[in-house]
């Protein structure tokens, strides 16, 4: 791993953001008597990835005033290391906030202050703040939401989150392998076969583990399967907040066909226990093949006439359009990925830009769309759903033969392993570092909730409040992959 | 209009016949884990410290299988080398206290109905408000399933309501994280009085795969009397109506 002195990491990060290459993660791993800092940059034209990293000790000058991507990221290491980011515009914590954990610069919080957060306010005659969770009307994961209103416009939104913490990059750094990849499986709970495949990737790239093209198509498969699972319901969800009760009713019924497909593969609905270090711990047999070709068959055969009815609603479309925009260029300020980053016509995809696995040989084309609005990502969410099933259809036809699991033994010492996978809601980056004996000295992972939360809270701006739930199920984020 | 016709024809009606079927599983499918003492010879130290759970434990009482600290994975039963701790295709494994998940050989004690007077109360109308602490939010997703139109929880007059206010009870997912914690007793001081707490899948039982985290207290804080207990990671969407149905005396005994 290059290292570098403190003065000229920074510029070597903000030089390549500049020059066109993405900050992908940034972390902290803890050294003798310091901190080493740790940049990873990838080149999307060429599919190409690159590492520095400087050490340092209390403070060092923030990049993010420079390289605006790296805010989250500096926030994360000064809450999980207590190094301070010198100049750092917006330095809250992440996720260990007041009352419940002691603020990262030492001053005392007393035990029942609620407001110790410091939330942006906006001071004002009418101008009144709208307080929600972390426990919310719905059935959905815990965070809070400060809405700052003029009447019924939104002209702030802050978004503080961590309730759903459970320390999971600790967990994976000191677990046993067999336990470790369950706790893979559970980062977030609807992303199991995304960060699955991603922990495996790293384990295996240590490993020098090489996985069957079977192995590789049937991972393929499963993660597929996860993306349609989860679009469908998103849009039926969104159908549901806008009261379109035709596309909520059905899309989410076909839904749970996909959930049962994964569950026909792996014994879960959610996939568990599919992806596996080497490959994967369950076969397709040949039957499985024809059932579920069949499946896929009917699926597609009554998901497109659901679809045409939610998209050509005129009622649906006059809610969808204008409302959350995200502005383009705020997909490169804030490193946005995923269907959000494409709703900005940005053709941003791990699948394309650094293919892997089955994604080498069975190219799905990146699905755009240009307004940035929750129509947009509506449009892409439904374009990504046919191209999938066109996927399923073409590799259920041609599965190679062979082994679907291979031995995944000792990793190499004193190496780092970065892997990257296209989740439905964007992309997933998992880095580990081995140490000398060849056990993970540091497991980074990198959800894209964390990148894109503060794009929802953006575009928010200037919309009614009452508009916050479809903006906000058109982006979907994780709580518990933020909030790791 | 007519293509909202058309669609709603295509589609047809998709409302499981739960409980009177609908209950099939795909072979795969990992339900009730199941322990065969005949088949553990005693060689190996699965149960002594080597599982990814604490599923099988060997304690003073010999070897015991707790259901609700299973993660339903297959490393559990390959740690059992000689092949005794299996997964059945049982979707049903609800009970009303701790003690009836565990077992020698994985019987669970299936819930039972509430007492007379909570039952004459909540028996034909359920209002539940969900506290998700800590959690993946894979048993929040199938907290949801349980509305759409094949589960169709709110048929047997359960729902889930936007209030504590509004609520009979209290249904928690996750492992409790140090965050939430306070979120969580204040929800449940929220809720009127008679209430009940449900405890839905292995992070809210005892940790699940975030078991021993400095970050989670393990699960439901013992601060809230648990009436329902429903293992799983997450449940399957049956395994929640079964144990709520049986709670609520829908169900009748052996079925």
């Amino acid at each position: 791993m290059p290292h570098e002195p403190v003065e000229s990491f920074g510029a070597t990060v903000s030089d390549a953001v500049a020059a066109g290459w993405r900050l992908i993660s940034l972390f902290g791993m803890p050294e003798a008597r310091a901190v080493r800092l740790v940049a990873i940059l990838a080149d999307d034209v060429h599919g190409a990835l690159g590492a520095t990293s400087t050490s340092v000790r209390e403070r060092y000058p923030a990049l993010t005033p420079t390289c605006s991507p790296a805010s989250v990221f500096e926030r994360e290491v000064a809450e999980q290391t207590g190094v301070i980011p010198d100049g750092h515009p917006a330095l809250k914590p992440l996720r260990r906030h007041a009352p419940d954990h002691a603020p990262t610069n030492g001053t005392p919080v007393a035990a029942g202050d609620r407001e110790a957060y410091p939330f942006f306010r906006v001071e004002g005659e009418d101008v009144h703040e709208v307080g929600v969770g972390p426990v919310h009307a719905g059935i959905i994961e815990p965070g809070h939401f400060r809405f700052q209103c003029y009447g019924e416009e939104v002209l702030a939104l802050e978004i503080m989150l961590g309730y759903q913490h459970r320390g999971v990059e600790r967990l994976l750094e000191t677990a046993d392998r067999d336990r470790a990849v369950l706790i893979a499986e559970s980062i977030a709970g609807d992303s199991v076969i995304g960060h699955a495949e991603a922990y495996c990737g790293v384990l295996e790239a240590l490993a020098r583990s090489r996985k069957t093209p079977r192995a590789q198509t049937m991972r393929g498969i499963a993660l597929e399967l996860e993306r349609l699972a989860n679009h469908i319901g998103d849009l039926g969800a969104m159908s549901g907040d806008v009261a379109f009760q035709p596309g909520a009713a059905t899309l989410g019924r076909l839904r749970g066909e996909c959930l049962n497909l994964l569950m026909t593969l792996s014994g879960n609905r959610y996939g568990r226990g599919l992806v596996r270090p080497g490959g994967a711990s369950f076969d397709i047999t040949p039957e499985m093949q024809t059932e579920m070709r069949e499946r896929i068959a009917r699926l597609k055969d009554e998901l497109e006439p659901a679809l045409a009815l939610l998209f050509d609603a005129a009622s649906v479309q006059a809610r969808f359009e204008g409302v959350g925009v995200v502005p383009q260029d705020r997909v490169f300020e804030l490193g946005l990925v995923g269907p959000v980053a494409r709703g900005c016509e940005i053709t941003r995809d791990v699948r394309h830009d650094h293919p892997w696995g089955v994604f080498r040989f069975a190219h799905i084309p990146v699905a755009t769309a240009w307004a940035g609005d929750v129509l947009a990502r509506a449009l892409v969410r439904r374009l990504e759903i046919q191209r999938s099933l066109e996927f399923l259809t073409e590799q259920l036809g041609a599965l190679p033969r062979g082994e679907i699991r291979v031995p995944c033994g000792a990793l190499r010492p004193g190496e780092l392993a970065v892997a990257m996978t296209e989740g439905w809601r964007g992309e997933i980056v998992h880095v580990a570092i081995s140490d000398e004996q060849g056990r993970v000295r540091r497991h980074k992972v990198t959800d894209p909730s964390l990148r894109n939360w503060p794009a929802l809270a953006e575009a928010m701006r200037g919309n009614q409040i009452s508009d916050f739930p479809l903006c906000n199920k058109s982006f979907n984020l994780s709580y518990a992959g933020h909030d790791l | 209009m007519l293509e909202f016709l058309r669609v709603r024809l295509q589609q047809g009606t998709r409302t499981s016949p739960f409980p009177a079927g609908g209950a099939d599983f795909p072979a795969r499918f990992r339900g009730r884990p199941a322990f065969d003492p005949a088949k553990c010879d005693g060689t190996c130290s699965g149960c002594a410290g080597e599982m990814p759970s604490e599923v099988l434990t060997r304690g003073p009482r010999g070897i015991e299988l707790d259901v609700g600290a299973s993660l339903f994975a297959p490393e559990e039963a390959a740690a059992c080398a000689g092949g005794a701790l299996t997964f059945t295709r049982d979707h049903r494994m609800g009970s009303r206290t701790r003690a009836g998940l565990v077992s020698a050989d994985g019987e669970v004690e299936l819930a039972t109905a509430l007492e007379a007077r909570m039952r004459r109360l909540f028996g034909r109308s359920l209002r539940l408000r969900s506290v998700a602490a800590g959690s993946c939010s894979g048993c929040e997703a199938e907290l949801v399933a349980l509305g759409n139109v094949v589960f169709d929880m709110a048929r047997f007059g359960v729902q889930f309501v936007a209030s504590p206010r509004h609520a009979d009870g209290l249904v928690v997912t996750g492992a409790v994280s140090v965050n939430m914690k306070r979120a969580l007793l204040e929800t449940w001081e929220a809720t009127p009085a008679p209430r009940l707490v449900i405890a839905v899948g292995a992070c809210a039982i005892n940790g699940g795969p975030f078991r021993g985290s400095p970050e989670v207290s393990d699960g439901v804080p013992t601060e809230l009397p648990v009436d329902l207990w429903i293992p799983g990671c997450p449940p399957h969407p049956l395994t929640v109506l079964d144990a709520m149905l049986r709670l609520l005396g829908r169900l009748e005994e052996g079925s």
